[in-house]
């Protein structure tokens, strides 16, 4: 199914400045993977061995994947997948 | 001595000293680099001892291509020998108490705030924002106010009315979310990449983060150019915790006092502890937690330098510990009934924290223990309610003395 994936400035010089990309998948994972596939330098900004950084933080429809099942999190149709720093605040 | 950049703490790219906060190779958060190679230890300490009665007189450690200034400078607040307090605890440790909240709007967020707001004006902004849990609401309205710069400022909407009113009054745009505080966090990171605003602690955090290191500086100058054998410091986001580490560490590396770190113990309340959690489990990362504590202004339960306050608990043989609202309740009235400091309940946290390695025997005789009070109780008042009675009595001398007969006659 169709989602919208929001990049952050950070990742943008990797996406040809683009701050929104529609992709397709059920799942998180499957969804970073469609991503990854359209905009290859992506991955090993947000990935290390097949996990998020540890400074990456993913949100489906604004909650936090890991309060969800992580990169197995289901994705509702329409849903939104947003990528951010994790190092704000405080 | 000059300021080079913003380097990574994680893979170590650089980048220029602009409003950035990630790194853009591996989201790992930018720190301020310097160059200290032409600094004199004796010329440096003589002209700190000549400098502002503030935090200003450790600019040559702040990240200013300039000279900053504020009206409202904070910092030299007292460090104060605390034998009762030890005494209580039964302790034959040197505890002293950094009491923070006796700083301009009575937290020690007026550091890092002086320090955002006087780099949000060197780099050109005229609104400063910000996400927080109420301390940091209070200085950034207020040194804001003072700089003549428009701000936002965005809370939780359930905080604490005290912490509401003292952000209010200052003229800002006070923005209160209906979620937590990372809920509120995650909506200021989006919005910092849309408005052209210094969010002092989103894409100014590397230079905010540097106020921190102040409390470092006074406590070893108030020590006599020493360090502490240990310090108890407050844990929510991480940053206060890794960067009075990093300032002791900078006075070390050009000489400006000798030694070691001080062994360091972070404390953080049951109801938000992915800290302390993730220090118990050995984890180097921190799993996110949903905040319940009545402990607000430490309920960041995705705390982005987490993983560094771990490491560096580990590194200096220290730990991190929680305690339950109940501990921090009598943690507050501990303090306040030794000391005479009224600290809100962050600082019961601390305390709390305190009482448990004195408990835990984890505290040497002589030893000398800093602990950071990082505000005011003023702002929490709600957590002293119920505590205590209040005699009421009729206006004539019989009144009086058939309430406290007992205790003259015993």
């Amino acid at each position: 199914m169709p989602v919208t994936v929001k990049i952050p400035t950070q990742l943008r010089a990797a996406t040809g400045g683009e701050a929104e990309i529609e992709v397709s998948g059920s799942t998180v994972g499957e969804v970073l993977d469609a991503v990854f596939e359209a905009h290859g330098g992506l991955r090993e900004r947000i990935t290390q061995d097949g996990d998020l950084r540890r400074f990456v933080n993913v949100y489906v429809s604004g909650e936090d994947i890991r309060f969800q099942q992580g990169l197995e999190t289901q994705i509702d149709d329409g849903a939104e997948v947003t990528i951010l720093p994790a190092v704000a605040g405080g | 001595m000059a300021i080079e950049n913003l380097k990574c703490k994680e893979c170590g790219a650089t980048y220029d000293l602009g409003a950035h906060f990630a790194c853009e190779n591996c989201f790992g958060p930018l720190e301020v680099a310097y160059d200290y190679s032409d600094l004199d230890p004796a010329e440096t300490k003589r002209k700190i001892q000549a400098g502002s009665q503030g935090i200003w007189r450790y600019a040559d450690f702040l990240p200013f291509e300039g000279r900053p200034g504020d009206p409202l400078e904070p910092g030299l607040t007292p460090l104060l020998r605390a034998d009762r307090l030890a005494e209580r605890l039964g302790t034959e440790a040197e505890i002293w108490i950094k009491n923070d909240a006796a700083n301009p709007t009575h937290s020690f967020k007026d550091r890092v705030v002086a320090v955002a707001v006087a780099k949000a004006q060197e780099l050109g902004f005229e609104t400063v924002a910000c996400a927080s849990t109420g301390n940091l609401a209070n200085a950034v309205a207020a040194h804001a106010a003072a700089a003549g710069l428009e701000s936002y400022v965005f809370v939780p909407a359930n905080l604490e009315e005290q912490k509401l009113l003292a952000t209010g009054v200052y003229g800002t745009n006070l923005v209160g979310v209906r979620g937590n505080y990372d809920d509120v966090n995650r909506l200021c990171t989006q919005l910092a990449e849309t408005r052209p605003w210094a969010f002092v602690n989103v894409n100014l955090r590397p230079y905010y983060a540097e106020g921190s290191k102040t409390l470092a500086y006074e406590t070893a100058e108030q020590l006599g150019w020493e360090l502490p054998d240990r310090v108890v410091c407050p844990i929510a986001s991480g940053s206060l915790f890794t960067k009075v580490g990093r300032g002791f560490q900078e006075w070390l590396d050009i000489g400006l006092v000798e030694g070691e770190q001080p062994v360091f113990n972070g404390a953080q309340a049951e109801g938000c502890s992915p800290v302390a959690t993730a220090f118990a489990e050995g984890w180097d990362v921190c799993k996110p937690q949903r905040p319940d504590t009545i402990a607000k202004s430490l309920a960041i339960g995705d705390p982005a330098d987490g993983p560094y306050a771990v490491e560096q608990a580990r590194r200096t043989g220290g730990g991190i510990d929680s305690v339950t609202d109940a501990e921090i309740r009598d943690a507050i009235s501990l303090l306040a009934e030794t000391t005479g400091i009224f600290t809100e309940t962050a600082g019961g946290v601390t305390v709390g924290v305190l009482k448990k390695l004195a408990e835990r025997g984890e505290l040497a005789a002589g030893e000398r223990v800093v602990v950071y009070i990082t505000g005011e109780g003023l702002k929490t008042l709600d957590a002293t309610r119920d505590r205590f009675r209040m005699h009421e009595i009729d206006p004539v001398l019989s009144s009086f003395e058939s309430e406290f007969t007992q205790e003259v006659t015993v």
